[in-house]
């Protein structure tokens, strides 16, 4: 007897999810197990040979203290432009939730900055921020701060968090103002009988209620800061100056096509991979679960 | 002495209006019902009272004190409302002490007034779980806990009932009617069920389309109901009207059926006569051809239509009564029985 409901075999299923399998092997699969055979290998730097030295390339990022600061160079860099960029989401959506007319351009305004290219997104920074040019450093010196991030590291740190968070507001807005558009009204109307100003309604009812939304932003900006920055630091500082805004993902890019490392470039991708794994499963696992009401 | 004025209240949303002219006096300790259709403005009503929605013009005080201008949470009123609103991500208990440790009132007492009142209202097992672990009876309890625990100087209720099924209404309706008796505390009810309005409201206030009809006691409101509306909203089954002409104190029925209506109105009116204050009278002159019985066992609902026209006319026989359909009975009912309204304004005609 059977045991299970069965349908004619045919070829349509496999047709339909062919497209997605295919470009999941050729774009993803195949560069991720490449990047781990390149992690293995040694090459010279006009790529006339290599030789296969097993876990020497990690070895040597483990030994080399420019790497490890990158490491932590990168955990203030995405924490910073994760909470910078929240924050300010969060601040503009409780507003825009409460905006009663104007609701619609108010929202399209605040959410045309993510249809900026993150290249164009720095290329604009690198302006407004020009030593000589630039509006900014021109109103900064009237209070007396001197600007040049091509010679100041902390300066040029900064400003990379500023246009990285920037940009990822407006994800971050979008999402933060459906969370906050579904809490029912009457809960808000029940603080607000209760006593609690708008201000404690915002810290004891908005925010526990969107902490869904929150966990999964952080896990998003997170992402985001380590790998989509790339252009914006790219076109801003070039990762400079002395490495002060060189975070893993641009380091990748300098050892591998700038410094010929190939070997031990592809050993920090596939770490960087790694991570992404964990963060991920963590995502999904373990922070998921915990927030409950 | 929590009295409760509104005066000449008056609420638009652009250029519409929607309240119009409200008048009332609440005084302490009473449990006044607004009661009418939907869409007739009730719930604005009371989100007026409340604070969440603002006044266009006129006044509302609560104690003496004129509150149009002042924040729900400075008018010292607790409300339940329909979908309960409750604080999903903290416990009954936290739910029903949000309000007090606002209000910084000392842990101990806190805890103490929160026991108390779930023992009122036999949720003391429920006190650690989360609203979604609760049935909507368990649910509505914790939303009444809520608003009794602040001891507030007014309750108001958004239809606190609807969402229960009909068993549950009942006692909830008898227990909620208990509580403020026993509290004292002015409340305002909010529903558009005229039994649920008749059984708690020491005073009902109809709503229509954003007009007071009537505010009075649920049996002013049967007996002597001010205009069409009301007399066709409270009581059920509805009052049957009838068009007439009144001459010299009598009426004429369209067909020329002839009542004495002891009114000293004439000219075109609406008679209206209740279901169960016709008397089954083999000299009565009002003949109904039966269309339908409805046996409800301790009351036999007899449809049929006036004979010769096609007014629907509904009477409401005691016990168990057998009628043929087709079959013509004959009706009389005594002159207080009858009430006259204008034709075109729908008021009452008194006499």
């Amino acid at each position: 007897m059977l045991k299970r409901v069965h349908f004619p075999s045919s070829p349509l299923p496999y047709l339909l999810v062919a497209p997605q399998i295919i470009v999941t092997l050729v774009f993803f699969m195949w560069p991720a197990s490449q990047a781990l055979y390149q992690s293995l290998l040694i090459e010279d730097a006009f790529g006339l040979s290599s030789e296969f030295v097993w876990f020497e390339n990690f070895a040597a990022l483990a030994d080399d203290e420019q790497y490890l600061s990158t490491f932590w160079r990168t955990a203030v860099f995405s924490s910073l432009v994760a909470f910078l960029s929240m924050s300010v989401a969060l601040i503009l959506a409780g507003f825009a939730d409460r905006v009663v007319k104007g609701a619609t351009t108010y929202r399209t305004l605040l959410i045309w900055p993510y249809a900026v290219a993150p290249v164009l997104a720095g290329a604009l920074w690198v302006f407004m921020f020009n030593p000589t040019l630039g509006i900014f450093p021109y109103f900064l010196d009237m209070i007396g701060i001197k600007w040049n991030h091509y010679l100041n590291g902390r300066q040029a740190m900064g400003l990379v968090i500023g246009a990285a968070a920037w940009k990822q507001v407006a994800y971050n807005f979008l999402f933060y103002l459906a969370a906050m558009q579904s809490i029912p009204r009457s809960i808000i109307e029940a603080a607000a009988i209760d006593g609690a100003g708008p201000v404690r309604r915002f810290w004891t009812q908005t925010l526990p209620l969107i902490s869904p939304t929150t966990f999964f932003l952080i896990v998003i900006n997170v992402v985001y800061a380590f790998f989509e920055t790339f252009g914006i630091i790219h076109v801003v500082t070039q990762g400079g100056p002395a490495s002060s805004t060189t975070i893993l993902v641009y380091k990748v890019f300098n050892d591998g096509f700038v410094g010929l490392d190939l070997g031990g470039s592809a050993a920090q991708s596939v770490i960087l991979m790694v991570i992404v794994i964990v963060m991920t499963v963590v995502q999904f696992r373990y922070v998921e679960k915990k927030v409950e009401y | 002495m929590v009295d409760i004025k509104l005066e000449n209240l008056t609420k638009s949303y652009g250029d519409v209006e929607v309240l119009h002219h409200i008048e009332g006096d609440i005084s302490d300790g009473e449990f006044i019902v607004i009661v009418g259709p939907s869409g007739c403005g009730k719930s604005t009503l009371l989100r007026m009272v409340a604070g969440l929605e603002t006044v266009t013009s006129g006044e509302i005080s609560i104690a003496g004190r004129v509150v149009n201008n002042l924040e729900p949470a400075d008018r010292d009123i607790a409300m339940v409302f329909q979908n309960y609103a409750l604080y999903p991500h903290m416990t009954v208990r936290e739910n029903m002490a949000y309000g007090l440790k606002i209000r910084k009132i000392p842990k101990d007492e806190i805890t103490r007034r929160v026991n108390e009142v779930a023992d009122i209202l036999e949720i003391r097992e429920y006190l650690d779980r989360r609203p979604r672990q609760l049935s909507g009876g368990q649910r509505q309890r914790v939303a009444m806990g809520r608003a009794i625990v602040r001891e507030p100087s007014v309750f108001l209720f958004d239809e606190p009932l609807s969402n229960l099924d009909a068993k549950l209404r009942v006692q909830m309706r008898l227990e909620i009617r208990k509580l403020q008796k026993r509290l004292g505390v002015t409340s305002i009810y909010v529903t558009h069920d005229q039994v649920e309005a008749m059984t708690l409201g020491d005073r009902l206030m109809v709503l229509n389309g954003g007009y007071v009809e009537q505010f009075g006691t649920p049996l002013e409101l049967y007996e002597r109901p001010a205009s069409l509306f009301v007399a066709g909203f409270i009581g059920s089954p509805s009052m049957n009207f009838i068009p007439a002409d009144v001459v010299d104190g009598g009426a004429t029925l369209g067909i020329g059926v002839k009542l004495k209506t002891g009114s000293t109105a004439s000219g075109k009116v609406t008679l209206g006569m209740r279901p169960e204050h016709m008397v089954l009278d083999k000299s009565g002159t009002i003949k109904i051809k039966v269309d339908m019985l409805e046996q409800l066992g301790a009351n036999t609902l007899v449809h049929g239509a006036l004979q010769g026209t096609d007014t629907s006319f509904v009477i409401s026989l005691d016990g168990i009564q057998a009628a043929e359909i087709g079959a013509v009975l004959s009706f009389s009912a005594p002159i207080d029985a009858l009430h006259l309204f204008d034709a075109e304004t729908g008021i009452r005609l008194d006499g």
